[in-house]
This record gives structure tokens, sequence and C-alpha cells, in this order.
């Protein structure tokens, strides 16, 4: 079995749920209706044999709807195939429907995605913050939550305060050029990238 | 002086009898016999264990036996990055060590936030816990480490402990 078998056998049992399918550098991809998640993950658990969910991760796209994507990373270990699933979640109502009942090992990465991420996973049996403590009020790698942090304060567990930036944050350059291009590395977001300025010059 | 005992400092009266203050020598007791909290919380732990290990050998200084017990322990090594999780676990720990007690900030990032301005990091352990000495590094080497806990020594070597706590005493009463 191939990738684009394993395309084809979901398009064609589910073709009403996929929405995208996008193949890059022998990497399958394909973007699932939210409704159509749950059914098309236990389709690839049981009748195409990925026994195994690598990751689950997110995507904020700030200021566009729907605003969060969600990427499944299954892996076959029978067949040794990689296919990627994404689906969306709308800033209103950011919830999909979860995937523990397949996998147990998405208990984690679930509860992972709704600390960092605030997203929701229903019918999830434990979903509580994994890194931040209960309690802490934010979700720090939504794009609209500031590098250097909020004040919070949740007597007897943690606090936490602004962090100094002193003119950051800078931004790291790509590692294309010579020593002498890239240098000095800390650069103001928003300046003009160094490769552009080495190609501009000559 | 006799040739057998060259050493002696008053030998009329007897040998191995040393005068000094009461202050001189407490310090000196204390500060020769270090009891490490080893506080490792990020790669800064890694040095702190070489300097424990044979090359560097922190034994030389007296400060070899590693208490994972604060109640057993004289200075904590705070070695590595404190996030706001384990903060207050650190201070809890500071919190029950017994007095006198000193704190080392080991490395950039337990001595100021390091690179780590960021979200989820203490800036340093200082703005929890009084901290004796800052030691420089990223990580720092072995011998920072030591050249730290020989500081440390120097400043426990100038504290007037005995005064102190008969100062302490006459305003409890």
């Amino acid at each position: 079995m191939k990738l684009a078998d394993v395309a084809e056998a979901i398009t064609s049992r589910l073709g009403g749920g996929v929405t995208g399918r996008a193949e890059f550098r022998g990497e399958m991809t394909l973007s699932l209706q939210p409704e159509a998640l749950h059914q098309v993950c236990e389709f690839c658990r049981d009748e195409l044999g990925f026994d195994l969910l690598l990751d689950i991760s997110s995507i904020d796209h700030f200021e566009h709807e729907p605003r969060y994507e969600i990427v499944y990373e299954l892996y076959s270990l029978t067949n040794g195939l990689h296919l990627r699933l994404k689906t969306a979640a709308t800033e209103d109502h950011p919830e999909v429907r979860t995937v523990c009942d397949l996998w147990p090992t998405a208990n984690w990465h679930e509860r992972e995605a709704w600390d960092m991420m605030g997203l929701r996973f229903a019918g999830h049996p434990d979903l509580r913050r994994i890194i931040m403590w209960e309690g802490y009020p934010y979700h720090p790698l939504r794009k609209d939550f500031p590098l250097e942090g909020k004040f919070s304060d949740v007597p007897d567990v943690a606090f936490t305060e602004p962090a100094p930036l002193g003119g950051g944050p800078f931004v790291t350059a790509p590692v294309h050029g010579t020593t002498e291009v890239r240098e000095p590395r800390a650069r103001r977001a928003g300046d003009p990238s160094p490769d552009q300025a080495f190609i501009a010059e000559s | 002086m006799s040739d057998r005992n060259p050493y002696a400092y008053d030998s009329k009266i007897e040998g191995n009898i040393i005068f000094t203050q009461l202050d001189t020598a407490i310090n000196w007791m204390r500060s020769n016999s270090l009891w490490p909290m080893p506080m490792g919380l990020a790669c800064c732990a890694i040095e702190l264990m070489a300097a424990g290990a044979a090359r560097f050998d922190i034994a030389r200084f007296g400060a070899e036996v590693m208490r994972f017990s604060p109640r057993q322990s004289d200075v904590m090594i705070v070695a590595g990055t404190v996030t706001y999780k384990m903060a207050l676990a650190v201070k809890r720990i500071y919190e029950q060590m017994a007095d006198p007690k000193w704190v080392i900030a080991m490395g950039a990032c337990a001595s100021s936030g390091g690179m780590y301005r960021s979200y989820a990091v203490l800036q340093g352990i200082d703005h929890l816990i009084p901290v004796d000495v800052y030691v420089s590094g990223c990580p720092p080497r072995p011998e920072a480490l030591l050249d730290g806990l020989m500081r440390l020594q120097k400043k426990i070597m100038g504290e007037h402990s005995f005064l102190q706590q008969k100062k302490e005493l006459l305003a409890s009463l």
C-alpha cells in the first residue's frame, strides 16, 4: 500500500469530509471537515493500519478565519507510511472532537493543545492544563499573546510577570550567505532580512 | 618551641592551642563545611556535577556533601533556568533550609533569566530569595563555580555571626 492508495481509499469512502489534498516531497496531507475528523481517523486506524499517532500540533492563523488549524500526524508501523491530517477550528468555537478513544496517546497531546493554544476537545476524559498550571489565565502560543508574558497570580501555586525584552523581540536571520552577511544575528522584527540586503548589494 | 613540635603557638602552656575570636572560629567552621543543596534545574546542573566529580573535586573546598534534603543543607546552588512553575518550589525548599543558609545563583538563567526573556521564566532567582554569590556563564565552567564558592567562603569569614545572634537575641527580648 502506498500513500496515494491511502488517500484514494479515504476520498472514495469518506470523500464528503475531505476538503483538500496536498502532496509535497513524498508527504501526503489531507484537509478535513471538523465533523469528519473522527470518522476519518477511525477509518485510518482500523482499516488502513495507521496504528500510531505521532503528534498533534496546532497553528494560529491570527486575524484569518478559521483561526486555528489542528494537525494530526499518523504513522503506520505495519506499512511504514506517514499521513498528515489537518482540520480547522474557528475563533468563536475552537473545539473539535477528541481522538483519545482511538489513540490513548492523544490524551496528552490534546491537553497540550488546550494549554498552549486554547483549543478544546469534546469528549476528552481529562482536559486539564499540562505544562502551565491550573488557574493560569492565558494560552501562551496564541499569536495575540505577547512573548514577554503578562501578569498573573495563583496564590501558593505560581505567579508570572512580563519579562524585560530590552528592545526586542530579536529575530534570528536565516542561515544563508557568509558570516559577514548574517552577523549581527540580532535583528528587530521588521528589519529587512540580510539576504535581501545581500542580494541588493551584489 | 621545641624541635619536635615547631608549630606550637604557645609551647609554655601546651602544644596545639590557638587563640582566636569566637566569630572567626565559627565562621571558619561554617565556611569550610558547606553542604550544598544542589538545585539543578537545567544544563548548569551538569557543570555542577562536573564540579563535584573527580576532575574538579569540590571536596577540596569542603563542599562535597551534596544533600538532597534542605534540612541538612547550608548553601543552595541554584543551577539552571527557574521557570515560574518551579519558582515557588525553589522558594519553599529555601525556606525549609535551616539557618545559617546561603544561596549561589549559578549561571545566567538563575541570575537574570539569561536568554529566556519569555512568559515562562522567572527573571532571576533574586526576585524570590536573597542571593549571596552570582556566577556568570552559560553554563559556567566548574572552575567558575569553585571560584564562586571560594568567594562565598570569603564572605562568610567576614560575617559577625556571634554579634549578629546577640543583636537578634537582644532585639527579641
